[in-house]
């Protein structure tokens, strides 16, 4: 139920007045049949390994995740305290489908699975990323990743 | 989300996603979006439900096959809730924690009773997982209950780890404190919604009335990386009405 018609009335308001960012383009990146795509992950919850550095308030860079990652290695340090976690805590997959994509390769829907994946912290203003996402996009095309899905939280 | 998009795009990578905030998406227009009507946390609808999880995931990536856009889809489907509309109810029963520490000053008294209550259905619960997600804030579970008590009676507590501050602190050891209170409270098959689940934590736990206390302290501090906890990050805009 994220209507916005199903949130409090304090959260309601401050998500519609939350600034969101303008682009005057209309980037559109093509790329082979869906079978031969390779696929890579981008969270923006906070999530990541555990002896890796949290995210805090204004985190503006990413973790990595590596794609044979074992579901216990991963927490979560995203600041907002207006998500639910619980879903989280019984199943990774809710908010990182890894094992989904995982098993949407074996059944050839889509061509692999890319090495690594990542995560950013999506309190922090999506402009203050972008430097951080030009990085990641020159690692992205090193892995061989043409499809980046991307989930928020 | 949608302006990651747009950075990745222009690039040269083709992005596709899932969108929880629709308005959001609306303003933003990223290439290749689908929205879903699940709540804030759970984007791929519902946990333990690989053929429902499947079917969102393959939705967004179908987006990666249409001519033209922008594209904002919609899914068609609501998360399935809970089989069982009886009502959850939390395994174990913390009023003899209650009972015990009524009276006492020091919140670290009734909130450990608490955790030693809930240990158990907590082991059970990573034993059923093979993962728990307590661990976050890097310290042991039981010295950053510590922490958050013994901040709450003195404010001049020092972070007990050197390389965050004492606001970063005590954000992390409060997602681990509720994460053993959730994954202990989820330990038994039964579903339940995230809305009993945080009504239980905030409305019926020490642990929980701990944190609203904290949130108090938090809001006179002239740290603003104290102070922050206590108008955002700690306590959550749907139980701020409580009272410690």
């Amino acid at each position: 139920m994220a209507r916005l018609s199903d949130l409090n009335e304090a959260s309601r308001v401050r998500l519609l007045n939350l600034e969101c960012p303008g682009f005057e383009t209309r980037p559109w990146v093509t790329g082979p049949p869906l079978h031969q795509r390779r696929v890579a992950i981008i969270s923006t919850a906070g999530l990541h390994r555990r002896n890796d550095k949290p995210f805090t308030w204004g985190s503006k860079d990413y973790r990595v995740i590596p794609g044979d990652v074992s579901a216990n290695e991963l927490v979560m340090s995203h600041v907002s305290a207006n998500f639910d976690r619980t879903g989280f805590q019984q199943d990774l997959n809710v908010i990182f489908p890894l094992d989904r994509l995982r098993e949407l390769a074996v059944e050839k829907i889509i061509g692999s699975v890319a090495d690594f994946h990542y995560s950013f912290m999506g309190a922090t203003a999506p402009q203050d990323m972008e430097p951080a996402c030009r990085t990641l996009a020159v690692l992205l095309k090193k892995d061989q990743a043409d499809a980046i899905l991307l989930v928020p939280v | 989300m949608g302006g990651l998009s747009h950075y990745l795009e222009e690039q040269g990578l083709a992005t596709t996603q899932i969108s929880l905030i629709r308005e959001h998406t609306e303003r933003i227009k990223p290439p290749r979006a689908l929205w879903v009507p699940f709540e804030l946390g759970r984007p791929l609808g519902v946990p333990n439900d690989p053929a429902f999880q499947k079917r969102v995931l393959r939705e967004a990536l179908s987006l990666l096959e249409v001519p033209s856009g922008p594209i904002l889809k919609d899914f068609p489907e609501d998360a399935p809730g809970p089989a069982d509309l009886t009502g959850w109810a939390c395994p174990i029963n913390l009023s003899e924690a209650k009972a015990e520490t009524q009276g006492e000053t020091d919140a670290a008294t009734g909130l450990f009773k608490e955790i030693a209550l809930l240990g158990p259905w907590y082991d059970m619960a990573v034993e059923k997982r093979g993962r728990s997600t307590v661990g976050v804030s890097g310290m042991d579970f039981q010295q950053g209950a510590q922490f958050l008590a013994a901040f709450l009676q003195d404010e001049s507590t020092a972070s007990p780890r050197a390389d965050l501050s004492v606001g970063e602190a005590l954000k992390l050891a409060s997602e681990d404190l509720k994460a053993f209170f959730l994954e202990a409270a989820t330990a038994r098959p039964g579903k339940s919604s995230s809305g009993e689940l945080a009504d239980w934590f905030w409305g019926e736990t020490l642990a929980g009335k701990l944190l609203l206390a904290l949130k108090s302290v938090c809001l006179q501090s002239s740290d603003p990386s104290i102070k922050i906890l206590g108008t955002l990050l700690l306590v959550p805009r749907n139980q701020e009405h409580r009272t410690p």
